[in-house]
């Protein structure tokens, strides 16, 4: 088989696809998965028959449910159409399915369900109760490990890995990237979870970044360069846990650091990256940190207004500018 | 009486009185200073003792808060049981589930601290079920408190939807924490929810343990013949209250005259006088069985408070599977 070229979305279905052949306890539950508005498990029940379930409307429920799938046997995907509709899950997610192992005392209680969920903003005016980047909430759950690939290679890879693995995964999608094209590897690869990538490598100021607002700070690096300034950019891939190492070692060589993120500031995931360069990184900075992420706002619903208090490339560009 | 064997029955009514003596014993140590929080199954024997009783031991149990009953009913040791609410590595959690127990051999699939997330879990341990082509069922206990919680609704339907081999079990014992549920419950009956998800329902006097089995196991065939869940209301009263907290605070929002005329139907009383009355057991061999499970909690109670407690690092383990 030769390399091929397809979308994120693409990615994803072919990896869902290579999932359940090769494993039959793979099963896919969610709203509307059999035409499926993001195309991402479109068409999967002519081939994998009742082991795609369209579900009520009921995100708790459905998500309740693939825990206990999971519980008994199942690998279970469960989509969640919109990050918004996550704090309907809340608790199938983040008290059952992220608590369940520990609280049984571990053994054989084991829970390996993926949880895939599209969101972000998307200039169509969706607005805050579809278009929010809530991947942040999760990353404060011990028990979780929580994805936002950016490109179809990963969406791929890491997909597969967290299927394959034997603990609740939240993987968020971000509904920009799904046209997104790019060269996946022919056959069966897979991509570790916990480890970042450097997209392009810089001397000066380190840009940490994942998802669609990856994208942007690429093109804010790009820019950065036409005027001298040569940005490292990390792709982080796996929010948790967090690849410190790759992070640090960063930072020691360019001694500044600007994260870009779509979620809101306070108590995001540039916060914590933050954090921790300066819990163990303090002394190779040589400016402060700079945060860029949404302003503290609701996300208009309109398609006129809904970009305003999204992180743009030109956020990106002037915060690494205020470092120099 | 019905066609119930003799041996079934005296199992039930032995796991009733270990149960009994369990719980009070729970209560001795709480009064002593040590730290469980029991909600007391005294009074509510019955149905769980009755319900797990119909079960194979490949079967399921998701449990609630309310009592210790579907564990001791679906095997577990005391000992084991006593060790867990301790917080002592020996417990069936090693110590980290405290009163959430669960035991996988047994197939007690853990109990929830948050009220009704265990209704779609239960919905899809008989999805896995059936799309494993097995033939085990799920029992699912829940409190009326919980019969209000949305997951109710969302689990239902999805049982329903998916003809799950789940049997559904409200004990309603009309009070949720301090709260009677006529002021909380838009319907008396319970049950009669079951009606919006199509599932069919049946109401039995709680404190009854013969009747307790017949229907679950009734509920217990049909799911397993694939015809879907069912949903039993038993009712029944809590005779300690919420927990060792409003034990004796009867007065604070219920009125002694009413947990007096609900001792009168005391279950364990009322199977033990059944059984003599159909001639099935003498009241010395009926004795001997109350002998023995005070012998046994005496012992569970020796080996839980030997048990060592768990170390930090035995703790801190099991966030994740390694594996």
């Amino acid at each position: 088989m030769a390399a091929r070229e397809m979308t994120y979305a693409e990615a994803l279905r072919e990896a869902l696809r290579e999932e359940m052949a090769r494993d039959e306890r793979v099963i896919i539950m969610g709203e509307d998965v059999k035409i499926n508005v993001w195309t991402v498990t479109r068409d999967l029940h002519k081939e994998f028959g009742d082991r795609v379930i369209n579900c009520p409307l009921s995100e708790s429920g459905f998500s309740g449910a693939g825990v206990g799938a999971a519980l008994t046997g199942m690998r279970p995907v469960v989509e969640i159409m919109y990050h918004d509709f996550t704090l309907y899950a809340a608790d199938s997610i983040a008290n059952q399915a992220a608590k369940y192992r520990y609280m049984c005392g571990g053994g054989d209680f084991k829970v390996p369900i993926v949880f895939r969920v599209a969101g972000g903003g998307s200039s169509g005016g969706s607005g805050c109760h579809h278009g929010q980047s809530l991947e942040a909430t999760f990353i404060h759950f011990p028990g979780l490990k929580v994805i936002f690939p950016s490109n179809p290679y990963d969406a791929m890879g890491l997909l597969k890995t967290a299927i394959r693995d034997n603990n609740p995964v939240v993987f968020f999608e971000h509904k920009l990237c799904y046209p997104i094209k790019g060269v996946v590897p022919a056959g069966d690869y897979t991509v570790p979870i916990g480890k970042a990538e450097v997209r392009r490598e810089g001397k000066d100021v380190t840009i940490v970044s994942y998802a669609y607002t990856l994208h942007k700070a690429l093109k804010a690096a790009n820019q950065l360069a036409e005027e001298g300034i040569e940005a490292e950019v990390i792709d982080l891939r796996t929010l948790r846990p967090i690849d410190t190492e790759c992070i640090l070692k960063s930072v020691q060589k360019t001694s500044k650091l600007v994260t870009a993120e779509e979620g809101t500031k306070m108590g995001g995931v540039g916060a914590e990256i933050a954090a921790i360069v300066a819990e163990e990184g303090l002394q190779y900075l040589d400016a402060p940190i700079k945060r860029v992420a949404a302003a503290e706002w609701i996300i208009a619903s309109s398609a006129y207004a809904d970009q305003m208090g999204i992180p743009q490339a030109d956020d990106i560009l002037k915060a690494v500018k205020e470092l120099f | 009486m019905p066609a119930i064997e003799k041996d079934t029955l005296l199992k039930i009514y032995s796991n009733m009185v270990r149960l009994r003596v369990f719980d009070d014993k729970v209560n001795l140590l709480v009064e002593s200073g040590i730290r469980i929080t029991q909600h007391s199954t005294r009074g509510q024997e019955a149905t769980q003792i009755a319900a797990t009783a119909a079960l194979e031991p490949t079967d399921y149990v998701m449990p609630y808060h309310r009592g210790w009953g579907w564990a001791i009913g679906k095997g577990m040791d005391p000992k084991i049981l006593l060790s867990e609410l301790m917080g002592k590595g020996t417990g069936c959690c090693a110590g980290k589930g405290g009163v959430h127990i669960a035991d996988w051999k047994l197939r007690i699939m853990g109990r929830p601290g948050v009220q009704a997330a265990h209704i779609p879990i239960a919905a899809g341990v008989g999805l896995s079920i059936k799309l494993r082509k097995a033939k085990d069922v799920v029992l699912c206990f829940f409190g009326d408190g919980a019969s209000n919680e949305g997951n109710i609704h969302e689990g239902m339907n999805l049982a329903a939807v998916w003809k799950a081999p789940v049997v559904f079990i409200c004990e309603n014992n009309l009070y949720a924490l301090f709260t009677p549920n006529i002021e909380t419950t838009s319907v008396q009956d319970i049950a009669d929810r079951a009606q919006g998800y199509g599932i069919p329902r049946a109401i039995i006097d709680g404190n009854d343990a013969i009747a307790g089995y017949e229907a679950v196991k009734q509920a217990i065939d049909r799911a397993r013949a694939g015809l879907g869940p069912t949903f039993i209301e038993a009712k029944t009263y809590r005779i300690h209250g919420h927990t060792a907290m409003d034990r004796f605070h009867l007065g604070g929002y219920r009125p002694k005259e009413e947990v007096d005329e609900w001792e009168k139907k005391d279950p364990v009383k009322r199977l033990r006088e059944g059984l003599m009355e159909i001639r099935m057991a003498t009241a010395q061999e009926l004795d001997e069985i109350g002998q023995k499970a005070k012998e046994e909690i005496e012992e569970a109670e020796k080996f839980a408070k030997e048990s060592p407690y768990p170390t930090r690092e035995d703790i801190l383990r099991d966030v994740y599977c390694e594996a």
